[in-house]
């Protein structure tokens, strides 16, 4: 059968087709990707696409043990070490700190070597050839340290939080149901396709540029700025096109920008960093295994009444953005429905395992699948209907989160949970895999199950994080009459270079092939945050938009006429016309980060989904047959861009249930190439129909929250729902591998 | 050794280690940096490229084997090639890639390469475009961005064209390419 759900209707037999494809997007489907003949002609420069003639190529030498104390780096005598250059922690001009949240993580090792894979040496050398060999001849000794391996053994605690609400053994005290459960997730692999890249250029002013793949500039220019003790204007960040991020290019760029650009300062010349599969997966930063342990108690009337929450989450040998990442996996780990009484205790702690970091999701789909997994359980201990479980007890408007949020507009779980279930059929075919496995015989080869999960998701930064960000987004009328968005927000396949054009031209009533996206170079444009936290077309698209009415309002006043008939000529007259716009707090939302009360996000999008998969019996095998995801993004500003996110995410989050495992040994990672760390491949992945649902929030102009991480949240707990369906079993743990299944099923078959 | 081989219809000669990857000929000899690289080692697809029309990894390839051969890059789709001073434009784009723009198959564009010359050498075979069909073609090729939906669709629609194209007559050539 050939597909083809959303494609545009082919011409009727007999047109004669053109010789060139027609330009123009179809109807209803948005604007056409604005870089996408760029990326479709192999013309997009990617960093490593980026040619600096003279360059020199840069390595990194890394601890190979998981804690060891650094006793002496040696260069070989027999080496001729003038033709290439070495850096250590000694030649670093400013603080030898990757700044971040907590000072702790260092550039290049000195004294402790705290995890397998840690940076202690750079070497750059004119060719591929010659570094190789100087890296060979770089000798560095250690003594090796007991690694502390367990997060449940470690008592480095980096952050905790604690969230408490009612009368906890109040709450225990009326049930009369009490469901327990642990759950274990593991590390995850961002695995965006183009590795971490980096090319630092000195600069004539004692500074220098670094170009590169990566989601916040405005990160890596502070980072460069401290640790080189260079000025706004000496350091300069500029994102090549960069092949994927979801996270995994958020923080960590910033160490590498650092070590190309102390290269490029040794040797005077362009340095390039262009890690291999192998070194990206080895080095870089995953998302945060986790051990959550959960007390549900239901009353006998069915209300849910208590909720007690344990988190610990192994953040790896530094703190990175782990106390950002464990905030959000805490603010969500009561799944989106109401309780009374509820506690939360969390704790990020050190291990000798390479820092973790940010990944779509950021915490909240660890939790959310321990969540997820004890409303499955109960409904399944009360014989109930996992989803009218679900539409008793899940958030309506006007109730009370766990830290005292009133949920006062934007509430969509109802509605993303009838329209996910609806068009899942999920009664109908829950009632048939349940007829199924009643007549199921002990020759059964496989068995198909039906699972489903919903989720929330705080849009934008936690607390009080987009105050303290203070994001600026401009947008200017040059004096040559172009319209420019000047803002740091960077495309990375989710669509930031079209639809800010759309959002323009929408609010100047300007076509939008007229509107210009400046690149994102932090000497041109300024800071507007992070593009992280699915923030970036709720939070910086309501500042350019406002900008965008006061730059209306401007050039109206002062012609009289229409923005669009007048502009150019008020650009002739008046010269340029910049608006910089500041954020505001949203109006009412109030948070306390020492107690953690208040408004932990000025909105929440809300997502469910509903899985399919086949379990083969004898292998344990697990294939996702089709995933239904209803998102509830505020407003849809591009359909097909925001049907990309939540297909990519939704394949994401069945890799993260199903097949993405690292494995650990002593501290390193076992599986750290293409070859053992498996991704799914389109054979592996299900049929995803996706249904955009509309909450708007009333604090962005244009009603949009975020989209990008909410399908993360919901996939994994739906098909492991799922494979419970199927098979009988609950498989605590992520991923749900064929192993695990069938021990599961070995001890369902003792009992 | 020096070797001869065309690439995009030009023919090229040049003199390298025979060992060296035809991926790494192609991005810094050539300068065709279109094609990608994601492991090195086989894996991803993103450095996928034709070879006599057969679809390869350029990183599995030493430069050996391509003497006298023929070899296609995304740079050799483009109905028409977009160059330095003239940004590439929805116009230029053959069938295929029309069908990825309309649809939304590229989203960061870094397998967006591979996912092409998979797509158009699939095309080029003539094969039903059922759904089963296209996910085998592009199995070898790793998407982290679209849960290949979108792909799918895209390739799909161009095969769909390119029927309606065949059952017209000779208006268009078999690859789908205006
Ligand atoms: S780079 Fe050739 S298959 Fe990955
Ligand atoms: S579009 Fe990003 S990897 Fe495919």
């Amino acid at each position: 059968m050939p597909v083809g759900r959303t494609a545009p209707a082919p011409p009727a037999p007999g047109t004669v087709l053109p010789d060139t494809p027609t330009p123009g997007p179809a109807p209803g489907r948005g604007p056409l990707r604005r870089e996408g003949p760029a990326k479709l002609t192999g013309t997009a420069l990617y960093t490593d696409d980026l040619v600096f003639p003279g360059a020199w190529h840069g390595a990194t030498i890394r601890s190979t043990e998981a804690r060891a104390r650094l006793l002496a780096i040696e260069l070989d005598p027999a080496f001729d070490w003038s033709k290439v250059v070495v850096v250590t922690a000694g030649d670093i001009p400013g603080p030898n700190i990757v700044n971040s949240i907590q000072d702790d993580q260092p550039i290049l090792a000195t004294d402790e070597i705290r995890h397998h894979a840690e940076p202690i040496v750079l070497v750059a050398a004119p060719d591929r050839a010659l570094l190789r060999q100087a890296v060979g001849q770089v000798i560095v000794r250690t003594e090796p340290l007991a690694p502390v391996l367990d997060p449940l053994a470690s008592d480095r605690v980096f952050v905790h939080y604690e969230i408490e609400t009612g009368d906890l053994a109040a709450g225990f005290a009326e049930a009369t149901l009490v469901i327990e459960g642990e759950y274990r997730v593991g590390h995850q692999e961002q695995l965006y396709i183009e590795n971490n890249a980096m090319i630092a250029v000195p600069r004539a002013d004692g500074g220098v540029a670094v170009h590169g793949s990566l989601q916040c500039p405005y990160y890596v220019h502070n980072a460069l700025k401290r640790s080189l003790l260079l000025t706004d204007e000496q350091a300069q960040v500029v994102q090549a096109e960069t092949g994927g991020g979801f996270g995994g290019k958020e923080e960590y760029p910033s160490i590498l920008a650092l070590h190309a650009a102390l290269l490029a300062r040794a040797c005077g010349r362009p340095v390039r960093m262009i890690y291999d599969r192998h070194e990206d997966i080895a080095a870089t930063t995953k998302r945060h295994p986790a051990v959550v342990r959960y007390r549900s108690g239901v009353a006998a009337d069915g209300r849910l009444v208590a909720q007690d929450i344990e988190i610990v989450m192994d953040a790896g040998a530094y703190c990175t953005l782990s106390p950002v990442v464990l905030s959000r996996g805490t603010l969500h780990a009561g799944g989106p429905y109401a309780c009374p009484n509820v506690r939360i205790r969390s704790r990020a702690v050190a291990t000798n395992t390479p820092p973790n970091g940010a990944f779509r999701g950021f915490g909240a789909p660890q939790t959310e699948f321990a969540a997820e997994m004890q409303v499955n359980r109960i409904a399944e201990a009360l014989g109930e209907s996992p989803l009218d479980l679900r539409r008793r007890w899940l958030y309506r408007p006007g109730d009370t989160t766990p830290t005292g949020q009133v949920l006062r507009e934007s509430v969509a779980a109802e509605e993303v949970l009838e329209r996910a279930a609806e068009a899942a059929e999920f009664e109908r075919v829950r009632a048939r895999t349940a007829g199924d496995r009643a007549q199921r015989g002990p020759d059964a080869r496989s068995a198909h199950g039906i699972g489903l999960a919903l989720a929330w998701h705080g849009a934008g930064f936690t607390g009080s994080g987009e105050v303290h960000l203070a994001s600026v987004a401009s947008v200017e009328l040059t004096a040559d009459g172009r319209l420019v968005i000047l803002i740091g927000s960077t495309e990375m396949g989710q669509g930031t270079k079209t639809i800010f054009p759309q959002l323009v031209a929408d609010a100047l009533g300007v076509p939008m092939d007229d509107v210009e996206f400046a690149p994102q170079d932090t000497a041109l444009v300024p800071d507007s945050g992070p593009t992280v936290a699915s923030r970036t077309a709720m939070v910086v698209g309501g500042l350019v938009i406002e900008a965008c009415r006061r730059l209306r309002a401007v050039v109206e006043e002062r012609s009289g006429g229409p923005f669009a008939d007048t502009y150019r000529a008020d650009a002739g007259t008046h010269g340029a016309t910049r608006i910089d716009q500041h954020f505001r707090p949203y109006p009412g939302v109030d948070f306390d980060d020492t107690t953690y009360r208040g408004d932990a996000y000025p909105a929440f999008g809300w997502a469910s989904a509903v899985a399919e998969v086949d379990v083969d019996l004898d292998t344990g095998e697990v294939a996702v047959r089709s995933v239904v995801a209803a998102d509830d993004v505020g407003r849809v500003i591009h359909p097909v861009l925001a049907e990309g996110q939540v297909e990519g995410g939704t394949l994401q989050a069945v890799g993260y249930a199903t097949i993405e495992e690292i494995k650990l040994h002593d501290g390193r990672y076992l599986n750290d190439r293409l070859a053992t760390y498996l991704i799914p491949t389109a054979l592996d992945a299900p049929r995803i129909s996706t249904i955009l649902v509309e909450a708007p929030f009333s604090g962005a102009p244009h009603g949009a929250k975020g989209i990008g991480e909410l399908p993360m949240d919901v996939g994994a707990p739906a098909v492991v729902a799922a494979i419970h369906d199927a098979t009988g079993v609950w498989i605590h743990d992520l991923p749900a591998s064929p192993e695990r299944i069938l021990a599961a099923m070995d001890t369902l078959v003792r009992r | 050794m020096t070797v001869r081989f065309v690439v995009n219809d030009d023919p090229v000669e040049l003199t390298v280690p025979g060992a060296r990857r035809l991926l790494d000929v192609l991005r810094e000899e050539l300068g065709l940096t279109g094609t990608k690289e994601g492991c090195g080692e086989g894996e991803c697809g993103a450095c996928t490229v034709l070879l006599d029309g057969e679809v390869v990894d350029a990183c599995l390839v030493p430069i050996s084997q391509v003497d006298g051969h023929t070899v296609q890059t995304v740079e050799g789709l483009a109905a028409r090639r977009p160059s330095v001073d003239r940004p590439a434009a929805p116009d230029d784009l053959n069938q295929l890639q029309w069908a990825f723009l309309e649809t939304g198959g590229a989203q960061c564009g870094i397998c967006t390469p591979g996912m092409l010359m998979a797509g158009q050498a699939f095309l080029a075979s003539g094969a039903p475009a059922t759904d089963a069909a296209i996910r085998e073609a592009i199995a070898g090729n790793l998407c982290r961005c679209t849960g290949y939906t979108k792909i799918i669709e895209a390739i799909a629609l161009a095969a769909t064209r390119r029927d309606q194209a065949e059952s017209l007559g000779p208006t268009s050539d078999h690859a789908g390419r205006p």
